[in-house]
């Protein structure tokens, strides 16, 4: 309880930061973290990735096996992802079953790889209504500080690059590169005050009153949005986030490979 | 400090300190009348008391402590305190320079106020109270709040007040240092920035070589720059 | 344990199939202080195992009904992330993991001073990322290092392995080939110093003869990990010896001039 009460002085001052176009940290506005991508971290995972930015930290790894289609979707693989926000990482994490703020980060993720169709789900049809791919996109955070839609999704998409489709292992010729087409990255502007910034710490979200989670494909395309948190945002601050996000993702992409 | 402790040397839980001659002091313990290290920490022998002074670690209180604390609730006659310490310390309104009248708390302080306060008592199960009534002690406003392990407060302050002192000369910063790991400060928002970095570094690397030395660099860089 | 011993694990000259003597551990890594919001934190490797502890605390204790006003209380939870084994594993806990979370609760309790922080909780979450035999041992030894990294009062630190039997033959440290189609598996946590046994279960079959000859080995390398265990946390505190810099623990208000 005492970690999520925000002392008002920390807040004034970041408020007062913000108000002069600073952070506590330093950075512009507009400037991300360091980030530090490995990829294939775990043999027993199809594909996986682990990912830093600043000190936040998650670990993604891609499992593949033999399943059903969708009865609507007959030559399309299947994909699920699922974030879980394990203990481990912060001391305002609990042990237990998807809490709202673990199911939205889930599907914000897996929305940006589904609607950039950044795995071609039809090349992972085995036989069309019987047979496809299963993908398991497991997501888990290790260090929290701030900014888990941009780390998980940075990481799910460095996994999923990663990722060899263990055809050998179920009869079904050789092993082969998973099938992609581009490479989605997501850019979150956080709200403070009436000033815009990109990928906040835990502090600055702590005191922060909207997000807009946007991700791009590799032509600066949009593929999906979120608007999270009970504050409310400008038609203005939405075109400088969509824009930051297609001028930050560029950058971040090559990162990725 | 004494010619005793000149040296720090690391030690490690299970380690063995004292093999006979010397008495246990805090973070050790006995066992076949050997005295070992109880925690990670730098082993200090004072007037023949072994001691490890801890690097890390959660701050207990202590009676008579002066600590920067949070309000974090509030009651009808008290205000609940948060110490950055696992035991939350209730503050009673006998206890504020204040006349309260019961059920009036909130009107003086609320829930994320901070406040400069001493450790009036603390009983076997580390029940804790704090009181306001003395002279300094107040809500703190304004200015900002770093948060660093209580067990490197003493190299922020460094010896007779010099490493604080140093930083205040250079910063022109108001600086507050409660021992419980909460330090406050106020000044122009450039200049604290520059004490929290100033800081950060002797949380960071308070084990090494020429601390002193180094924050010394880093503020003389940083201010001759702006210069 | 497969029990099948018809699976050729050792060859005529008493080597494994990866290549390692009878009573030789595998590679082992351990790094102390990996994670920044943890309070102490460790990162082990031991052959193909990938294992993060960390450790909160000590913190107020909640559900408040779970405060021991006599001590702390010690709560580890040993988990295997979906992907750290060949078959995906559903998240969450199951039957196993509590299992040795409550054995390893148990044997870090033993060595924590619980009577210094009534009231309160210490939590050690254990993550498998890499799972290839021998995890709750590798669980148990990143635990002791994060809660040292931690500060947390401990008596000391604690290794572990696991020995077991093997083509008839006792072997050290199993690995996943040897787990499956091995005959026995007994899994060890010790203090070195004092020979204060901690965790130990056992499954299979083992003659005393052979039991013996098992916690003879088990030891010994207790007492190899035990030292790495320590070089991990000298190499995170790296200190500079004979330093001589100028500290005092004087009283805050004496620089907090205003106050």
């Amino acid at each position: 309880m005492a970690r999520s009460i925000v002392s008002e002085i920390k807040r004034d001052h970041i408020h007062k930061l913000i108000a002069d176009g600073k952070r506590v940290d330093g950075r512009a506005w507009d400037q991300v973290r360091e980030i530090s991508i490995q990829t294939n971290v775990v043999e027993t995972a199809e594909g996986s990735s682990r990912v830093k930015i600043g000190n936040t930290e998650v670990i993604v790894g891609v499992k593949m096996s033999v399943g059903e289609p969708f009865a609507d979707t007959p030559n399309k693989g299947v994909l699920s992802t699922n974030a879980e926000l394990i203990p481990m990482a912060s001391p305002s994490f609990e042990s237990g079953p998807p809490d709202p703020e673990s199911i939205e980060l889930s599907r914000v993720v897996d929305r940006g790889i589904r609607e950039s169709q950044m795995i071609d789900l039809e090349k992972l049809c085995i036989e069309p209504g019987k047979k496809v791919w299963i993908n398991f996109v497991d997501i888990y955070v290790l260090d929290f500080d701030g900014n888990l839609f941009d780390a998980c999704s940075l990481g799910a998409v460095a996994a999923i690059k990663s990722a060899i489709v263990p055809a050998k292992a179920n009869g079904l010729g050789e092993d082969y590169p998973m099938p992609t087409t581009c490479t989605p990255v997501s850019v979150t502007s956080l709200q403070i005050e009436n000033s815009l910034l990109v990928d906040p710490t835990l502090d600055e979200e702590k005191v922060a009153t909207a997000r807009l989670t946007v991700t791009t494909d590799d032509n600066g395309d949009l593929r999906a949005m979120q608007k999270g948190l009970s504050g409310a945002l400008t038609l203005e601050q939405v075109k400088t986030a969509i824009e930051t996000s297609r001028r930050l993702g560029i950058e971040i992409r090559k990162l990725i490979g | 400090m004494n010619n005793e402790s000149m040296t720090r040397e690391l030690v490690l839980p299970g380690d063995l300190l004292d093999a006979g001659t010397m008495k246990p002091g805090e973070g050790t313990y006995v066992h076949d009348g050997k005295i070992f290290a109880a925690m990670l920490g730098i082993k200090s022998v004072k007037s023949n008391f072994v001691n490890v002074i801890a690097l890390g670690g959660r701050y207990i209180p202590a009676p008579g402590d002066m600590i920067i604390g949070k309000v974090i609730d509030i009651g009808p006659s008290n205000w609940l305190v948060d110490i950055y310490s696992p035991y939350p310390a209730p503050l009673h309104v006998n206890e504020v320079p204040w006349r309260v009248e019961f059920g009036d708390t909130a009107r003086y302080l609320a829930v994320g106020d901070t406040l400069l306060a001493k450790v009036l008592s603390v009983d076997e199960t580390k029940r804790v109270q704090v009181t306001m009534k003395e002279q300094g002690l107040r809500k703190l406003q304004g200015g900002q709040i770093v948060e660093i392990s209580h067990s490197k407060v003493p190299r922020v302050i460094g010896k007779n007040g010099s490493m604080i002192q140093m930083i205040k000369t250079y910063t022109n910063c108001r600086i507050f240092i409660g021992q419980n790991g909460r330090i406050w400060m106020d000044g122009n928002m450039e200049d604290m920035v520059h004490a929290m970095q100033a800081i950060k570094m002797i949380d960071e690397g308070a084990q090494t070589l020429k601390l002193t030395e180094r924050v010394k660099e880093f503020l003389e860089s940083v201010y001759r720059k702006e210069e | 344990m497969g029990g099948n011993s018809d699976m050729k694990l050792i060859d005529e000259n008493g080597i494994r199939i990866d290549g390692r003597k009878i009573d030789e551990l595998r590679p082992m890594k351990i790094e102390a202080g990996v994670l920044k919001s943890a309070d102490g934190s460790a990162y082990v490797e031991i052959g193909k195992n990938k294992v993060l502890a960390a450790v909160y605390g000590p913190r107020e204790c909640h559900p408040r009904h779970m405060q021991n006003p006599a001590k702390a209380i010690v709560q580890c939870k040993y988990n295997m992330i979906s992907f750290s084994v060949s078959d995906r594993k559903r998240p969450g806990p199951d039957r196993r993991s509590v299992e040795i979370s409550k054995l390893i609760s148990e044997a870090m309790e033993y060595v924590v001073f619980t009577e210094n922080y009534p009231r309160t909780s210490i939590d050690v979450y254990i993550e498998v990322l890499q799972a290839n035999a021998g995890t709750r041992c590798a669980g148990l030894v990143a635990a002791s290092v994060a809660l040292a990294d931690a500060g947390i009062p401990m008596k000391d630190l604690v290794p572990a392995v696991a020995v077991g039997k093997v083509n008839d033959q006792v072997v050290l440290d199993l690995n996943k080939e040897e787990d499956n189609y091995g005959q026995a598996d007994l899994p060890i946590a010790m203090i070195p110093r004092t020979g204060e046994v901690l965790l130990m279960q056992m499954d299979g079959h083992l003659t005393q003869a052979e039991f013996d000859k098992a916690l003879e080995m088990g030891v010994k390398a207790c007492h190899e990990i035990y030292d790495l265990q320590k070089d991990a946390l000298r190499r995170r505190y790296a200190i500079v010896n004979a330093e001589a810099e100028e500290e005092t623990k004087e009283p805050a208000e004496d620089v907090n001039e205003e106050a």
